[in-house]
C-alpha cells in the first residue's frame, strides 16, 4: 500500500518534468546555442585577431556610428516619449483614444517600408528634401536620416513603458509637494520624474537595444557609404557578402554583448526599484 | 511627554537660531502674510481670539451636482476642529478649497486674517495631510520631512535640526533613513504629519487622516494627535465621516450634509442640543417616534401632553436611547405603554428593544446596574417615559427641545399623576 502514493507521485511528476525539460531544451536550441556558436567563432582566433577585426577602421567607424546615432536617438526619444505619455495620461482631448491606439503603429510597419517612407518624404527628389537641401541640410543618405529612422522604429518604447506608471501615480504626491511650496516645474523635477525615472530608463534601454540592430529602415535611408553612413549591421551584412567572415562575427559579437549588458543592467535596476517601491 | 513642551512648532520664532533670532515672527512660509500677522499680533495682543480660518459663502458645483452650497464658518486660532459629515457632504471639497487644491465657484477663504481666495496653493502656507499619506516614495523619511524646507531654501543645518526635532516629536527617531515602503501605515501617517508641520504652516489641514488605517492603529493615532495638538497648538481642521473620531479629537465640530453647514459647536453641545433632525440622527443613535399615532397611557396622558401646544399631524419625537426611563409600574409621570421584545447585555449597558403601542420599535439603553434591579423579561408590559426629547415638525421645519422638568411640574399640578 505504501508503494501506491509514490507511484502516483511519480506519474504526476513525469509530464511536468517533460514539459520543463522540453521548454528548456527549446530555449537552448533556439536562443543560447546560436549565441554561443557565433561568440565562439568570433573569439576562437584569439583576442588579438578579435581586436584587430573590431578596430579595423571600417568596422570601428561602423560601430561608433551605430552607438552614437542610437545614443542621440535615445536622448530625443526619452524626452518626446515621456512628454507624449504625459499628454496621453494627463490631458483630455478629442481623439485621445485614437492617438493612443496609433502609438504602436511603428511596431507594425515593416522596417523597409519605414525607410521608403522617409526617403519619399525627405529624399532629394521630394519637395521637403529639396527645400532642406537648399538650406544645406542633407537628411536622407546622411547621418540625420539614420537617427530619423531609429526614432521611427523605436517610437512606442518609452511611451508604452512610462504610460502605465504615470497612470498609477498618486496625484496626491504632487498635491503634497504643492502645499509644501513647490511650483509645477519643481514638483515635476523632484517628485514626479524620480518616480518615472525607472520606466523612462527601461523604455530608453529597450529602444537603444533595438536601434543597435536596426537594418531594414537604416539601409534605405543611410546611403551606406563606408566611413560615413555605414552602420554596424550593414557592415556585418557587407562583410558576410564579401567573404570576411571573421570581421562580421567580431562586430556581431560586440553588438550582442552590448545588448546583453543592457538587459542585465536593466534587470538589476528594476530589482532595486522593486525593493524600494514594495509596499 | 514633557520633553515636547520646549519644542517650537507653531508659527512662533525659532529660539536661538542666529538668522531667526532677531526677527520675531519670521516663519518658513513665504508670502505676504508675515507683515499683517505681525501687526495683528501687536495690535490686539490677544492671539487666543484670533480667527485662523474664515470661510465665507463657499459654493462649488461639479456639473449639475452642488457639492458645496454657501458654506461659512470660522476656526479660532489654536483649535482643533472637525468637518464632520457623510460621504458626498462636501467636506473634502471644502478642505481642499481652503488649501487651494480646488477653486470654489464663489465665496472666500481668509487665512490668519488675509484673503487667500486668489492665492495659489504654494503661497497659502497650509500643511496638508492626505488620507493615503502621499509620501514621496523615492525619498527617505528625512528627505520627506525636509522637503518643504528645502523648497524654501532653508540652510542645510537648519533643515537637519528641524527634521530631528520633528522625528523626535513623531517618535520615529531611528527611522530617518528608511523609505516610506518600509514603514507601517500608522508610521507613514505620522511622517506625513511631520512633513506638513515642518515649514511651520499657518494652519494644518487633514483629509480623513486615519481613514486608511485599521481600527486599533486609528484609535492610537487619534489619541496621539489630540495629545500632539495640545503640545503644538497649530490651528487644525480635519475632515472625517466618523462621529466618534470627531468627538474624541476635536474642540469644535462643523456638521455638514448636502454641501451645507448643519450645525457648529463643541461636540457635547451638538450631541445634547442638536439643531435639526439630521444632526440628531448623525451624532449617535436616536429613536424617532410619530407623536400623534402613539397610544397614550391608560389615563389618557402620554408625554406629548408636555408640549405647550398639541403636536402637529406629522410631528415626531427624537429621543436618545439613554434619555428614556423604563418602569415596571406607573410612577406618576405621563408615559407610553410598551412591551419588551429583546434584552441584549452589552457590557456596561443593557440594550432593550421595545415595541411601543400601538406598533413602533423603540431602543433603550440602561446602565447595567440600573437594569439589574428592574429584572425585565421579554414579553413584559412596561411604561416608558422620556427624560429629554426634541420635537420635529416637518411642516414648520422646527426642531425644538422640550423642557421636561418644567412640563412635568405643570403636568403634576394638573393631576396627571396617579
Amino acid at each position: 500500500m505504501a508503494v501506491v502514493p509514490a507511484t502516483l507521485a511519480r506519474r504526476a511528476m513525469q509530464p511536468a518534468a517533460a514539459l520543463r525539460g522540453a521548454s528548456l531544451a527549446y530555449l537552448g536550441v533556439m536562443v543560447v546555442v546560436p549565441m554561443l556558436a557565433m561568440t565562439w567563432q568570433a573569439v576562437e582566433p584569439g583576442p588579438r585577431a578579435f581586436w584587430a577585426a573590431v578596430s579595423e577602421p571600417y568596422a570601428w567607424h561602423a560601430l561608433k556610428l551605430t552607438f552614437v546615432t542610437a545614443f542621440i536617438m535615445v536622448l530625443v526619444g526619452a524626452v518626446t516619449g515621456t512628454a507624449t505619455a504625459w499628454v496621453l495620461v494627463r490631458y483630455e482631448f478629442p481623439g485621445r483614444n485614437l492617438v493612443n491606439a496609433l502609438i504602436d503603429l511603428p511596431f507594425a510597419v515593416p522596417t523597409v517600408v519605414t525607410g521608403v517612407m522617409l526617403v519619399a518624404l525627405y529624399g532629394p527628389e521630394s519637395v521637403v528634401g529639396a527645400i532642406a537641401g537648399k538650406a544645406g541640410w542633407k537628411v536622407i543618405y546622411d547621418q540625420p536620416g539614420i537617427i530619423l529612422a531609429l526614432l521611427f522604429v523605436t517610437y512606442p518604447f518609452v511611451i508604452r513603458s512610462v504610460q502605465p506608471v504615470l497612470l498609477s501615480l498618486d496625484r496626491a504626491e504632487e498635491e503634497a509637494a504643492a502645499t509644501l511650496g513647490a511650483g509645477p516645474f519643481t514638483t515635476f523635477l523632484r517628485v514626479t520624474l524620480p518616480t518615472l525615472w525607472p520606466s523612462i530608463l527601461t523604455g530608453s534601454a529597450l529602444s537603444f537595444s533595438r536601434a543597435l540592430g536596426e537594418y531594414g529602415s537604416v539601409v534605405m535611408v543611410a546611403g551606406n557609404q563606408p566611413l560615413l553612413t555605414k552602420t554596424a549591421p550593414i557592415y556585418v551584412f557587407g562583410e558576410i557578402e564579401s567573404g570576411n567572415r571573421h570581421g562580421a562575427l567580431a562586430v556581431s559579437a560586440v553588438l550582442l554583448a552590448s545588448s546583453l549588458l543592457i538587459l542585465v543592467v536593466l534587470n538589476a535596476l528594476q530589482r532595486r526599484g522593486e525593493v524600494r517601491d514594495a509596499s | 511627554m514633557s520633553e515636547l513642551r520646549d519644542l517650537d512648532l507653531g508659527a512662533r520664532p525659532a529660539q536661538g537660531h542666529p538668522r531667526l533670532a532677531s526677527r520675531p515672527s519670521l516663519s518658513y512660509h513665504r508670502g505676504t502674510w508675515l507683515a499683517p500677522r505681525r501687526e495683528a499680533a501687536a495690535g490686539t495682543g490677544d492671539e487666543e481670539k484670533a480667527v485662523a480660518i474664515e470661510v465665507r459663502g463657499l459654493s462649488k458645483k461639479y456639473g449639475a451636482f452642488q457639492a458645496v452650497d454657501g458654506v461659512s464658518f470660522e476656526v479660532q486660532a489654536g483649535q482643533l476642529v472637525a468637518l464632520l459629515g457623510p460621504s458626498g457632504s462636501g467636506k473634502s471639497t471644502i478642505l481642499r478649497t481652503i488649501a487651494g487644491l480646488e477653486t470654489a465657484d464663489s465665496g472666500s477663504v481668509m487665512l490668519t486674517g488675509e484673503d487667500a481666495t486668489a492665492l495659489p496653493v504654494q503661497q497659502r502656507g497650509v500643511g496638508f495631510v492626505f488620507q493615503h499619506y502621499a509620501l514621496f516614495r523615492h525619498m527617505t523619511v528625512r528627505d520627506n520631512i525636509g522637503f518643504g524646507l528645502k523648497i524654501r531654501k532653508v540652510p542645510k543645518d537648519e533643515i537637519r535640526r528641524r527634521v530631528d526635532e520633528l522625528l523626535d516629536l513623531i517618535q520615529l527617531g531611528g527611522y530617518a533613513n528608511r523609505y516610506p515602503s518600509q514603514l507601517s501605515g500608522g508610521q507613514r501617517q505620522r511622517v506625513a504629519l511631520a512633513r506638513a508641520l515642518a515649514p511651520r504652516p499657518k494652519v494644518l489641514l487633514l483629509d480623513e487622516p486615519f481613514g486608511a488605517l485599521d481600527a486599533k492603529v486609528r484609535d492610537e493615532l487619534r489619541t496621539w494627535l489630540r495629545r500632539l495638538h495640545d503640545e503644538v497648538h497649530v490651528t487644525s481642521l480635519f475632515v472625517t465621516h466618523d462621529q466618534r473620531e470627531a468627538f474624541e479629537v476635536s474642540d469644535q465640530i462643523v456638521v455638514l450634509a448636502d454641501g451645507k453647514v448643519q450645525q457648529i459647536g463643541p461636540p457635547q453641545a451638538l450631541y445634547e442640543r442638536p439643531a435639526n433632525p439630521f444632526v440628531a440622527g448623525f451624532l449617535g443613535a436616536i429613536n424617532v417616534l410619530p407623536l400623534r399615532s402613539l397610544k397614550a397611557g391608560s389615563i389618557g396622558r402620554g408625554p406629548e401632553t408636555w408640549l405647550d401646544q398639541p403636536p402637529a399631524d406629522h410631528a415626531e419625537a427624537y429621543v436618545r436611547p439613554h434619555d428614556l426611563d423604563v418602569f415596571a409600574e406607573r410612577d406618576g409621570k405621563p408615559y407610553w405603554p410598551a412591551r419588551v421584545e429583546r434584552i441584549t447585555p452589552l457590557g456596561s449597558v443593557v440594550r432593550l428593544d421595545l415595541r411601543i403601542a400601538p406598533d413602533h420599535p423603540l431602543h433603550i439603553e440602561l446602565p447595567r446596574n440600573r437594569s439589574l434591579g428592574v429584572g425585565f423579561a421579554p414579553g413584559d408590559e412596561v411604561y416608558v417615559s422620556p427624560r429629554h426629547l426634541n420635537v420635529y415638525d416637518r411642516a414648520q421645519n422646527s426642531f425644538q427641545p422640550v423642557d421636561v422638568h418644567r412640563a412635568m411640574g405643570l403636568a403634576l399640578q394638573e393631576g396627571a399623576g396617579i
